[in-house]
């Protein structure tokens, strides 16, 4: 009787061998690198990492029988710490898959790096539209957002609504430049006009004077092609000097909610940004910020947040389709094959040059009296569809479209 | 109006104005590090870092005790200059006998735990703290909108930098201040308590970072990083002032404020980087500064 | 408690300490790649360089600079740009940083070394913080991303640096060779000089020597050291970054070469291991880093002021 026991558990534990995926290390194992400690902290930081562990256990991992480990790290938005710590884990704890990375210049050189030694690269939290041009690479998906989509949807959706003229405070930096050169074009494009333009030192601190001279232009729209404490310094000093009374809009080209919130709704009000997320959304988003919410201190999940969770779902789905995590072509490939359908983004498609297609939406922040509760920040102004959210795909210059 | 180099004259003023307004900041913070090098002899690296003391304690006050902006500007330099004084009692009482660099080190390395610190609690997006009500709204002086906030920065700076010149220049406690400086043993046996007043000189002019740091909450960003790299161009402007005055430490504040000012509207990309180009040339020409006593 | 009579092995060991202590650092150096992660100990020669570089300064001339990011980034910029745009090979490249920072170094030294001691400092700072804005709007360096994808290349033409065994042996190559330059000038004529200027100035020029010379002198030197870390680093990590010029890294390899042991030969060195790897452990839980930079500042300015070899060599009474 012992014997048979022992031979039917033998037998058992070679058929589940047989069936079992071969991954490498046993496990799949998840790398979320991005702020943990600056200024993009808040925007993804551990939230990101969070945002991962809720994707692995909503996906059930550990039912379909797949190890997944999920490790998180801080590159201080430095392309030299973001490096070192990627190859560190893809060389020395065999990291499989590289999550966020906010911050152009870390994740251009993680790009390089992933593409180098076959793994796989999900962006979430960068903006260069290089990724998915010029730099594009076979191992890379861009998921949430990048610098085309953003000029586009807030150039484009505010000439359409009537802000045609246009004055730029422009971050004096290779971002800054590029933001504000893909907006001003999609602005003209569109009918409206670039009145003028002034570039203030990066970083900087009082954009005053600035102001002063976006002010006296009267151009009915103020762009901000700067990003992170730049961004909240020149809302925050706009309010100050009236302007936003005195009848003129500010438009912010890169914020997010967490820039808001640290804002406050008095001086954010009647700021417009195009984000490809909010958690007030729908339903289905609103859940899962009540569960995110409270393990991240309080913080709302961002755009960032969800794309993270959106790309681990659908990896994980790759991975199990393949039975393999060792080839990081393969499972792009796999990734760009198979639709994506997850609970915070719905249904959507991952393009040859790597970027994911969702549609992108115009938010206008509410006044004081308008918000209900805290984190209640936005009133949705317009809604870009996905076809035309993003660059198209021959205009990248990316060599993986064959044109 | 007239108009040159393409800008009209009202630009120019405005922009004039508002580096008035800038070189309050700089006079204020450069008048602290100027009090505290003359008496201690060393630089306070965490100078800025108690600059955004001074405007977290700012914070934390409305947040906490809902005590608005005009207590803050009492109390908050007090509190600071309170933590001054224990770091001035735990620290810096040791290196005195030592090599200067040794202070700016240690000033360097409190400055680091300090914002560290702040980093993690608080996060780097910053608090938002608004104008005091009193002071919202503005003037409409025809060649600019003047938010009424900044006018008072200006005034009270000026307030604040000529009395302490005046103490410490005209008065008997300044002047018991200088004769230490100068030589404290000598002070000492004429029964003067030169340590603790060494103390209180460290703990005043942290008050005055802090103060700057209070007035700074409502127009820029309280953020653990706001006195980081502030300080670096306080330090620029000390340089090109020269450490021998405080008259010298207010003047060059103020003056390359309104230079700033003007840079940015002929040249702004220059903006950050004009007062370590005038730093430079200051040093080719008078290396003591333009007010220094001395190398 | 002293003891009264050493014996004489014991004196010629004392004599020869700097010797012994190099080879085995040079031993230890060699078996490392066996056992800790290459690309990780390239980094730490790196900045080894770099504190030894700085440490020429203020141990030995006395002179704390605070701006030595300046020559490291932007020979580490020039190196980068060299090979990857010009095509330079590896040797050019790196030459082509050293000379960078030595022409900066003459620049920056002789504006700096008017004034002295903290004013010295505050002047370093602030040049420095000006080059680091001149760097984001520089046009080639590409400001925020850095100059990325920089080729290894071959070195002389025929030895392939994307070999990481090849690559770290010439970085351990680069290593030795500056350290051995840096004990050269330390106990020359020169360096002698230079540590009397440390200790007594204006003695030193009553003697007859022009101080303003020397510690020029003893600047470019140190800026071109540096600029030989900048510019390898750059090939090895293949990418040139605004951290490399900015003023928190100034900071570091103060705090490195004040950590290891100001003045003493090995003191950077090991200084530069021990901080590159608190940095790795530290990734993991970032929030922390400043903080626990500030405290080692403060710790070791108030009751380590020796560092770690300066203890150990007052410790076995040697040299080191």
């Amino acid at each position: 009787m012992k014997r048979l026991f022992s031979l039917t558990v033998a037998a058992i534990a070679l058929g589940c061998g047989c069936a079992q995926a071969q991954y490498t290390d046993g496990s799949i194992k998840i790398g979320v690198m991005n702020d943990m400690s600056g200024t993009y902290s808040d925007l993804s930081g551990q939230g990101s990492v969070l945002a991962a562990r809720m994707a692995v256990e909503d996906f059930g991992a550990a039912a379909r029988g797949m190890k997944v480990e999920i490790v998180g790290a801080d590159h201080q938005n430095k392309p030299d710490v973001g490096s070192n710590v990627v190859r560190t884990w893809i060389d020395v704890d065999k990291v499989d898959v590289i999550v966020d990375v906010p911050t152009s210049s870390v994740a251009l050189a993680v790009n390089e790096i992933v593409r180098d030694k076959n793994k796989v690269f999900l962006v979430s939290g960068a903006a260069a539209s290089d990724l998915t041009g010029a730099k594009c690479s076979p191992n890379t998906i861009h998921w949430t957002y990048d610098t085309w989509a953003l000029a586009n949807g807030t150039g484009k959706a505010i000439v359409k609504t009537g802000g045609d003229t246009w004055f730029f405070l422009t971050a004096d930096y290779a971002f800054g430049h590029a933001l504000e050169r893909d907006t001003a074009a999609v602005v003209e494009k569109n009918g409206g006009k670039v009145v003028g333009r002034v570039r203030h030192p990066f970083p900087g601190t009082d954009f005053s004077s600035f102001l002063l001279q976006a002010q006296a232009s009267k151009a009915k729209i103020i762009g901000l092609a700067n990003a992170g404490a730049d961004t909240i310094n020149s809302i925050k000093q706009a309010s100050e000097f009236g302007i936003t009374q005195g009848g003129q809009n500010l438009a912010a080209l890169l914020a997010f909610i967490t820039d808001v919130h640290a804002l406050g709704l008095q001086t954010a009000q009647g700021l417009i940004m195009t984000e490809a997320w909010y958690w007030d959304l729908n339903d289905s988003n609103r859940e899962f910020a009540k569960k995110f919410a409270p393990q991240d201190k309080g913080i709302h999940p961002t755009m960032v947040h969800a794309g993270v969770y959106s790309a681990v779902t659908h990896y994980l789905k790759a991975v199990e389709a393949l039975k393999s995590d060792a080839d990081g072509k393969a499972v792009v490939a796999k990734m760009k094959e198979m639709p994506t359908d997850d609970k915070l983004f719905g249904k959507g498609v991952v393009r040859a040059d790597g970027r994911k297609i969702h549609p992108m939406y115009l938010f206008e922040v509410k006044k004081p009296a308008e918000s209900k509760a805290p984190w209640d920040y936005y009133k949705l102004r317009a809604t870009i569809p996905a076809d035309e959210a993003f660059r198209p795909l021959a205009e990248g210059g990316c060599p993986l479209v064959k044109s | 109006m007239f108009e040159l180099f393409g800008i009209s004259s009202q630009a120019l003023f405005g922009q004039l104005l508002i580096g008035l307004i800038n070189g309050s900041f700089y006079a204020l913070l450069s008048l602290g590090l100027a009090v505290i090098f003359g008496m201690l002899n060393i630089i306070n690296f965490t100078h800025g870092a108690q600059y955004m003391l001074g405007a977290f304690t700012a914070y934390f006050l409305l947040q906490y005790a809902g005590l608005g902006y005009w207590w803050a500007i009492v109390l908050a330099p007090i509190a600071v200059g309170i933590t001054g004084i224990i770091i001035e009692r735990l620290f810096l009482q040791w290196l005195y006998k030592l090599d200067h660099l040794y202070g700016l080190l240690l000033t360097f390395g409190l400055a680091l735990i300090l914002e560290g610190t702040f980093r993690n609690f608080f996060g780097s997006s910053g608090l938002p703290y608004s104008v005091p009500p009193a002071l919202q709204g503005g003037q409409n002086l025809g060649f600019m909108f003047l938010p009424n906030y900044r006018a008072w920065v200006v005034v009270f700076s000026l307030a604040v930098c000529l009395t302490t010149w005046f103490v410490i220049e005209r008065t008997k406690l300044g002047s018991y201040l200088r004769a230490a400086t100068e030589n404290p043993t000598l002070v000492r046996a004429f029964g003067i308590n030169v340590p603790r007043m060494i103390t209180l000189t460290y703990g005043f002019g942290v008050a005055l970072a802090a103060l700057a740091g209070v007035m700074a909450a409502p127009v820029y960003n309280v953020s653990p990083q706001m006195g980081a790299n502030l300080i670096i161009v306080v330090f620029a402007v000390v340089v090109i002032g020269g450490m021998g005055s405080i008259m010298g430490a207010i003047l060059t504040g103020f003056g390359l404020g309104l230079i700033e000012g003007l840079t940015k509207v002929f040249f702004p990309e220059a903006s950050n980087t004009v007062i370590f180009i005038i730093m430079a040339i200051v040093l080719l020409i008078r290396p003591a500064g333009l007010f220094g006593r001395g190398a | 408690m002293q003891r009264v009579a050493e014996t004489s092995k014991e004196i010629v060991l004392r004599a020869h300490s700097e010797t012994i202590a190099f080879v085995a650092m040079v031993c230890l150096l060699i078996v490392a790649p066996f056992f800790a992660y290459p690309v990780f100990l390239m980094k730490a020669l790196c900045f080894a360089l770099f504190a030894c570089a700085f440490n020429l300064l203020i141990g030995y001339a006395g002179l704390l600079s605070f701006g030595h990011a300046l020559f490291f980034g932007w020979a580490s910029y020039v190196s980068a740009h060299a090979a990857k745009v010009w095509g330079f090979p590896p040797e050019l490249a790196i030459l082509s940083g050293a000379v960078t920072a030595a022409v900066l170094g003459t620049i920056v030294g002789a504006l700096a070394i008017r004034r002295q001691g903290i004013y010295f400092a505050m002047i370093t700072l602030a040049l420095a913080q000006m080059m680091y804005f001149f760097a984001v709007q520089a046009p080639f360096t590409h400001g925020e991303d850095g100059i990325q994808a920089v080729p290894r290349g071959k070195l002389f033409g025929f030895i392939d640096l994307a070999d990481q065994t090849n690559m770290y042996i010439t970085v351990l190559v680069i290593f030795l060779g500056c350290f051995l330059l840096i004990y050269r000038i330390i106990n020359s004529p020169f360096g002698e000089v230079l540590k009397a200027i440390r200790e007594n100035e204006p003695r030193a020029i009553s003697l007859g020597y022009r101080s303003e010379r020397y510690k020029l002198v003893a600047f470019v030197l140190s800026a071109t050291f540096a600029g030989v870390a900048g510019a390898t680093k750059a090939l090895v990590f293949q990418l040139a970054s605004l951290t490399d010029v900015d003023w928190p890294m100034s900071g570091e390899v103060i705090l490195m070469t004040l950590v290891g042991g100001l003045g003493t030969l090995f003191g950077p060195v090991a200084g530069a291991f021990f901080m590159v790897t608190l940095e790795n452990y530290l990734t993991t839980i970032g929030q922390w880093v400043f903080v626990v930079q500030g405290t080692i500042f403060v710790v070791c300015v108030l009751l380590f002021r020796r560092g770690i070899v300066g203890e150990l060599a007052h410790l076995l009474r040697v040299k080191l």
